[in-house]
């Protein structure tokens, strides 16, 4: 097969079928920019994806010293040779000219550009008078999930050990932090514990506020091909959107905002009651299994049926899918993780896995997913409210070895109180106790809850804020100093995905102009700031990406994440490789717990674990007495209704996403021609008989109102669950006359401008989706269609009304498969 | 009246205090959105004990009021909430804040001391209804106290040392 396919109008490209067992067929897709064949390609530069949590695999053409294009990696594991739509079209965004070329300061209220020592001069002073007047507790850091782990140690190192301060968080706490903590609460460590192989070997595939076909195209891809072979898997979809996936599913349940607790203890109950149990599974690798099924004792597919509005009769049926599962894979993502109860759900996931004996063996595992390319190491590297390497801040002899590893005092890196939460970081800044922000490629002013709150705390005079980024975002708008950073393509650096997978990516291109690696920025930072170890040697040995990596292995030595026997050079070529990669393991680990579980003991474990409702943390005395021997914990958890409910004045549930064409707070994807006229402005989805009894229709300027604000968008027509709203959350004000909020002219756009500051109590990770809002008419359409794709869960519910979303020549992409 | 009539009326009383406790709490640190959300959702857990004690109560010729104050705003409740968004820009708040979830500490573990005092009694009495209700109720309390517990090691650090 040799295709030239429309990816725009096609995201997922053509299909290659495959059977159960068998390995996925590999498909290369290329492209390149007009005018440039394969024949003018100069070198190619092996890379990955840094636009999703996939981890796609490619290498990015060259030809006279710029990109010119990019080609997936048939060799790599991840995604044999496919692209998605963001990464064939978003490497555009690298060569825009808005990019920023120099460090810019305030100056009479106004950024003005400037240069690097004059700028890094300004962090510095601020930051040692911070330090002697107020303390490490007045600086804090704010980072992201596309930089490179060796970005993420060195800040974790220089924040937690140089500056000694607590607050450093990243905006992984959006997109991951209840992955990671429901990871937590039931293996006893942040890992991981199946891989995408599994989905080759899986008859059942259920994907719990997951739209696979739009967060990681690729996989989904995946199951297409399942789907098109022999013995497809049969799919369970709990979504309140018509996604791709929910029109594929065997069964799908769209439940009410904020009732998954409710859903999976009717789930648990039924599989209980069916008794789908393994109780060898349960007797030899879990405690807390009693307690469970006393809790979902009652908890029948009627009582969930009420509280959930999806019929018990399919709810039956979801149960029976799941029991009846010979390998069961489940993936879970930001439909449970930013919504009320985020991880008791998740928990709830692992707990079916847990009973069912679903784990570390093919096709039966759990992937507890990420939203962001590198977000993952965030986890890691502990730039997430975390410990380098999964460590325990409640375990001593845990700080002690990591004050081995750096040489400091263990009482030099805070660990008398959790690392702050992101949200919590900016509390401390509104109360004027954080004076000094320093935020790194992620952009608050736009992506964080109840913007008009955060715009106030980012522009206070007292709060000194630095961002450093490609563009000038709206965060960066209102920053005292701005750095200009280089992105991938212009770097080197590795990063893993979702399973694990470690990849590498090269420079390809110099950096525009004198925008600089993060790593670069951060090592400048602590030479200046002339950090020491307790022997007074400098706290950070070394001065480029290769050495960086090999200073994280020595703190990752040991731990659940090892990295000690990858090296640079030996991701460079072949395929990406799953951690932990160490002696015992010298090939990677496709899957964790194949023999029991393996991090949970109180000697090793990263948390002790925590109240599923209240937050409130375990101490090491009760863990040791509920888990003496490392077992997998099954933790049950009753449902409470969301703190945000419709009422007359808010009749709506709404509820914030992505479209599969842009990412993040689109920085990078507005500026790719294809992608962005795939979907240029903010829409409003609402389903047909919501539109028919407000009399709306396709097209018309609808305000979506809560207590927090409002967005003003075209309505979309969808299958979406009635009573629900969604907006996207990608489109903010940079491209825009008003800049970075909303003003007269500019109505607001940013879907954040609604939501409500409220978090998980117990991964803090703040609920974008449990909302109430009102809906109403600005004025009637023109008669063009809101500006929503038609491809993806934003389809319209009248398939044939709408013209199709297409992308035309420029989004020709070729697809080379085998035979 | 005997001493378990006695103590389920002490704790009655202490299970509502609590609840209003609670929601006081939530209503006067409406800016620490944490504390506000799970505050709330806390004091419905005491509400429920009030109401199970209530009925409880009858049994041992007891008339205990059910549960009040279900969380409707009232005019008190606007003012606190205005009050918390008036100094919510301020780092004194913070101390306000240590002392209110040190009081709810202090209540809820009066509240436990009671459940373990009636769940002794029931068993020396075998007095199976009131056994179910002592150790349906005690659990929740004891992760009301481990909430202010945890919440006070977590923010202390940052408000001690800021002013």
């Amino acid at each position: 097969m040799d295709a030239s396919v429309d990816r725009i109008a096609r995201p997922w490209g053509s299909r290659t079928p495959y059977r159960r067992h068998e390995k996925w067929p590999e498909r290369v897709d290329t492209c390149l920019a007009d005018g440039v064949d394969a024949g003018g390609v100069q070198r190619w530069v092996q890379a990955a994806s840094i636009l999703h949590s996939d981890g796609d695999a490619m290498d990015i053409a060259v030809a006279d010293g710029r990109m010119v294009g990019v080609r997936g990696r048939a060799q790599d594991r991840v995604n044999r040779g496919r692209l998605e739509p963001k990464d064939l079209f978003a490497w555009q965004a690298n060569a825009s000219p808005d990019r920023l070329t120099r460090p810019l300061v305030r100056e009479n209220g106004h950024l003005v550009e400037s240069d690097w020592p004059t700028a890094m001069d300004r962090i510095v002073a601020r930051s040692r008078e911070l330090l002697a007047e107020r303390g490490p507790g007045s600086i804090g850091f704010y980072t992201s999930g596309q930089l490179f782990l060796e970005e993420y140690y060195t800040l974790a190192v220089l924040a937690r050990a140089g500056i000694g301060t607590n607050h450093l968080d990243g905006n992984t706490r959006l997109c991951t932090s209840t992955a990671a903590e429901a990871l937590k609460e039931s293996f006893g460590s942040d890992g991981q514990p199946g891989t995408y192989d599994d989905i080759d070997h899986a008859d059942v595939i259920a994907l719990f506020g997951h739209n696979l076909a739009e967060t990681q195209p690729v996989q989904w891809m995946r199951i297409l091909d399942r789907l098109e072979g022999a013995d497809p898997p049969r799919l369970l979809c709990v979504d309140p959107r018509p996604t791709p996936v929910a029109r594929r599913a065997t069964v799908h349940l769209a439940p009410r905002l904020g009732t998954n607790v409710a859903l999976l203890n009717a789930l648990l109950h039924e599989i209980i009651r069916t008794d789908r149990v393994d109780h060898d599974y349960v007797a030899a690798h879990t405690v807390g299994y009693e307690e469970l099924a006393s809790r979902v004792k009652d908890r029948t597919p009627e009582w969930a049926a009420a509280i959930c509005d999806v019929p018990a009769a399919r709810i039956a049926e979801a149960a029976e899918l799941l029991g009846s599962a010979d390998r069961l894979l489940s993936t879970v993502l930001q439909g449970v993780y930013q919504s009320h109860q985020a991880t008791a759900a998740a928990v709830q996931v692992n707990n079916i896995h847990l009973i069912r004996g679903m784990l570390g063996r093919p096709g039966a595992g759990v992937l507890q997913m990420n939203g962001q390319p590198t977000a993952q190491n965030t986890r890691e590297c502990g730039a997430d409210g975390d410990l380098p390497g999964f460590r325990n801040w409640q375990n001593d002899a845990h700080v002690a070895e990591l004050a081995d590893v750096w040489n400091v005092d263990p009482k030099t890196i805070p660990h008398y109180a959790p690392p702050t939460h992101a949200m919590q970081m900016f509390r401390y800044a509104e109360q004027g106790s954080l004076r000094m922000l320093w935020i790194t490629a992620t952009n608050p002013a736009v992506s964080l809850p109840e913007l008009s709150r955060i715009r106030s705390i980012l522009a206070q005079e007292r709060l000194f804020v630095v961002v450093q980024d490609l563009f000038l975002t709206e965060t960066a708008q209102l920053a005292d100093v701005v750095l200009p950073a280089a992105t991938w393509g212009e770097k080197t650096g590795t990063f893993t995905n979702a399973d694990r997978t470690v990849h590498l990516s090269d420079r390809a291109v110099e950096p525009p102009g004198e925008a600089r690696p993060d790593l670069d920025i951060f090592l400048d930072y602590a030479a200046r700031m002339d950090f020491r170890d307790k022997d007074g040697g400098p706290l950070v040995t070394w001065h480029d990406p290769e050495s960086a990596f090999e200073a994280w292995k020595r703190c990752s030595a040991g731990r659940p994440c090892d990295y000690t026997g990858l090296t640079h050079a030996r991701l460079r070529g072949g395929t990406g490789i799953q951690w932990p990669c160490n002696d015992e393991n010298p090939q990677g680990t496709p899957r964790l717990y194949t023999d029991g579980i393996t991090w949970a003991h109180p000697d090793v474990c990263e948390s002790y674990g925590k109240d599923l409702v209240t937050g409130a943390a375990d101490d090491v005395v009760e863990y040791r007495s509920l888990n003496p021997d490392g077992k997998a914990v099954i933790r049950a958890a009753a449902y409470l209704p969301p703190h945000e409910q419709p009422d007359d004045d808010y009749p709506f549930q709404l509820t914030t996403g992505r479209t599969l064409y842009h990412f993040h707070t689109r920085t990078k994807t507005a500026r790719a021609a294809q992608l962005n006229a795939a979907a240029p402005d903010v829409w409003v989805e609402a389903s047909a008989s919501d539109a028919t009894a407000l009399g709306l229709e396709e097209g018309d300027l609808v305000d979506v109102t809560t207590p927090r604000g409002a967005v003003r968008g075209r309505l979309r027509v969808t299958d979406i669950r009635p009573g629900l709203l969604f907006i996207p959350f990608h489109y903010g004000y940079w491209d825009t006359k008003a800049g970075h909020a909303p003003d007269g002219e500019t109505a607001g756009r940013a879907a954040n401008e609604t939501t409500i500051t409220d978090w998980d109590p117990v991964s803090k990770q703040p609920l974008f989706k449990t909302a109430a809002a009102a809906l109403h008419r600005v004025e009637r359409g023109d008669g063009h269609p809101a500006p929503a794709p038609t491809t993806t869960a934003s389809a319209p519910s009248r398939a044939d009304a709408l013209p199709g979303t297409t992308g035309g020549s420029l989004a020709l992409v070729r697809e080379e498969a085998a035979e | 009246m005997n001493g378990i009539a006695l103590t389920l009326r002490a704790l009655h009383h202490g299970e509502q205090r609590l609840a209003d406790e609670l929601t006081a709490v939530a209503e006067r640190h409406r800016t620490e959105h944490e504390v506000h959300h799970v505050a709330t959702d806390l004091a419905q857990w005491s509400r429920d004990h009030v109401q199970r004690l209530a009925d409880t109560g009858r049994d041992h010729g007891l008339h205990l009021d059910a549960a009040s104050g279900t969380g409707t705003p009232g005019l008190l409740s606007t003012l606190r909430e205005k009050a918390a968004e008036a100094v919510g820009r301020r780092p004194e708040p913070g101390l306000l804040l240590l002392r209110d979830l040190r009081e709810l500490h202090l209540d809820a573990t009066e509240n436990s001391l009671y459940w373990e005092m009636l769940a002794q009694a029931a068993q020396a009495t075998r007095d199976d209804k009131l056994l179910a209700l002592a150790s349906g109720c005690h659990p929740q309390t004891l992760r009301q106290l481990r909430w202010t517990n945890t919440m006070i090691k977590n923010l202390s650090p940052q408000a001690l040392t800021s002013l």
